[in-house]
């Protein structure tokens, strides 16, 4: 097995991953993303937007004015968003299962892969949604999305980092506490961080009086959207990276065998 | 049969990291890119002028979770 094989699978199975986020999208999201830009154009001086009056922050327009028409946004766009997502996370996520491979106690290839793509959707997109949740179209003001940005992705990389921590201090604690107790004092250290971290950032709410069914709607459909994406991506790396492993078994038993004949 | 093949199964091979490490540097910064124009360009910040990127990405943006706007 070589690091190369990881990444031609985790872009394949990340491609694979983006194709279904996008068709989930497509039927769950997008529904909710136009009823919010009904709403967003319905009212465009919201009073639920106290610093919208002023700025606009962005040029920004989803209306038939806009440079890119909804008809792209929510196809071809959504698609390559959806896509390219795909393929970064899934090669990033088998470049992870390249080191966590016999490296999890003695967890198989593919036990170790499907750890690493649970550990990816519960630190970059769970916890990360839970604090920052998605927000809708009209949702959010032009003057703190640098803000918004940075702590969202601040948040976003802290979690990550938090949860690699974790699965080291797992590894080192195993010889000493075994699986069960080197699996809850890491899924504990992880918890104690983000809890914290998610404490004492601030938090964002900029609703307003935006429908909350429509918020609870695009909210919900937004994780399964993720969830999704992270699912697809599981079972493919996984399948993937199963059957590389049981070649390359197949491979050390032949030439095992050889030597002793 | 001997003793060491009974003893426990056969471990799995691992990837030195020293092996894996360039392909995780490289992989990182393409990651980083592409989670730029996908979740902040010409939001937050803008590398091309206008909004064309911000629109196209506009609804990928807004359901994986990014802010947008
Ligand atoms: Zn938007």
């Amino acid at each position: 097995m070589a690091p190369r094989t990881f990444l031609v699978h985790g872009l394949l199975a990340g491609l694979i991953a983006g194709f279904a986020a996008f068709l989930v999208a497509y039927v769950v999201a997008e529904p909710h993303v136009n009823a919010a830009i009904a709403l967003e154009e319905a009212g465009p001086a919201e009073d639920g937007h106290p610093h919208d009056a002023a700025t606009a922050g962005q040029p920004h327009s989803h209306g038939e004015e806009a440079e890119v028409s909804r008809d792209t946004q929510s196809t071809w766009g959504l698609a390559t968003g959806t896509v390219l997502l795909g393929a970064v996370l899934g090669g990033a996520t088998a470049l992870a299962a390249a080191f966590a491979v016999g490296r999890l106690g003695r967890l198989s290839a593919r036990a170790s892969t499907a750890i690493v793509v649970g550990v990816g959707f519960v630190a970059t997109a769970l916890v990360p949604f839970l604090k920052y949740p998605a927000t809708p179209p009209a949702v959010g003001s032009g003057d703190t999305i640098r803000e918004r940005t940075a702590l969202y992705f601040g948040f976003w990389a802290l979690s990550l980092v938090a949860a690699i921590g974790a699965v080291l201090l797992a590894r080192r604690l195993l010889p000493r506490l075994g699986a069960y107790g080197a699996v809850l004092a890491g899924a504990a250290a992880y918890l104690v961080v983000v809890v914290i971290a998610g404490a004492a950032l601030p938090t964002v709410n900029e609703a307003g009086d935006f429908p909350a069914d429509t918020l609870w709607n695009f909210r919900r459909s937004s994780i399964v959207t993720m969830a999704a994406m992270w699912v697809v991506l599981g079972f493919a790396l996984t399948g993937l990276v199963g059957r590389d492993a049981d070649r390359a078994a197949e491979r050390l038993r032949r030439r095992e065998l050889a030597a002793t004949l | 049969m001997s003793q060491a093949t009974t003893a426990a199964p056969a471990a799995v091979p691992t990837i030195p990291v020293r092996e894996i490490a360039p392909w995780a540097l490289f992989f990182a910064l393409l990651t980083a890119v592409v989670l730029f124009f996908v979740g902040a360009e010409q939001g937050a910040f803008s590398v091309f002028e206008g909004t064309a990127v911000h629109e196209f990405v506009h609804d990928a943006r807004h359901v994986l979770g990014y802010p947008c706007h």
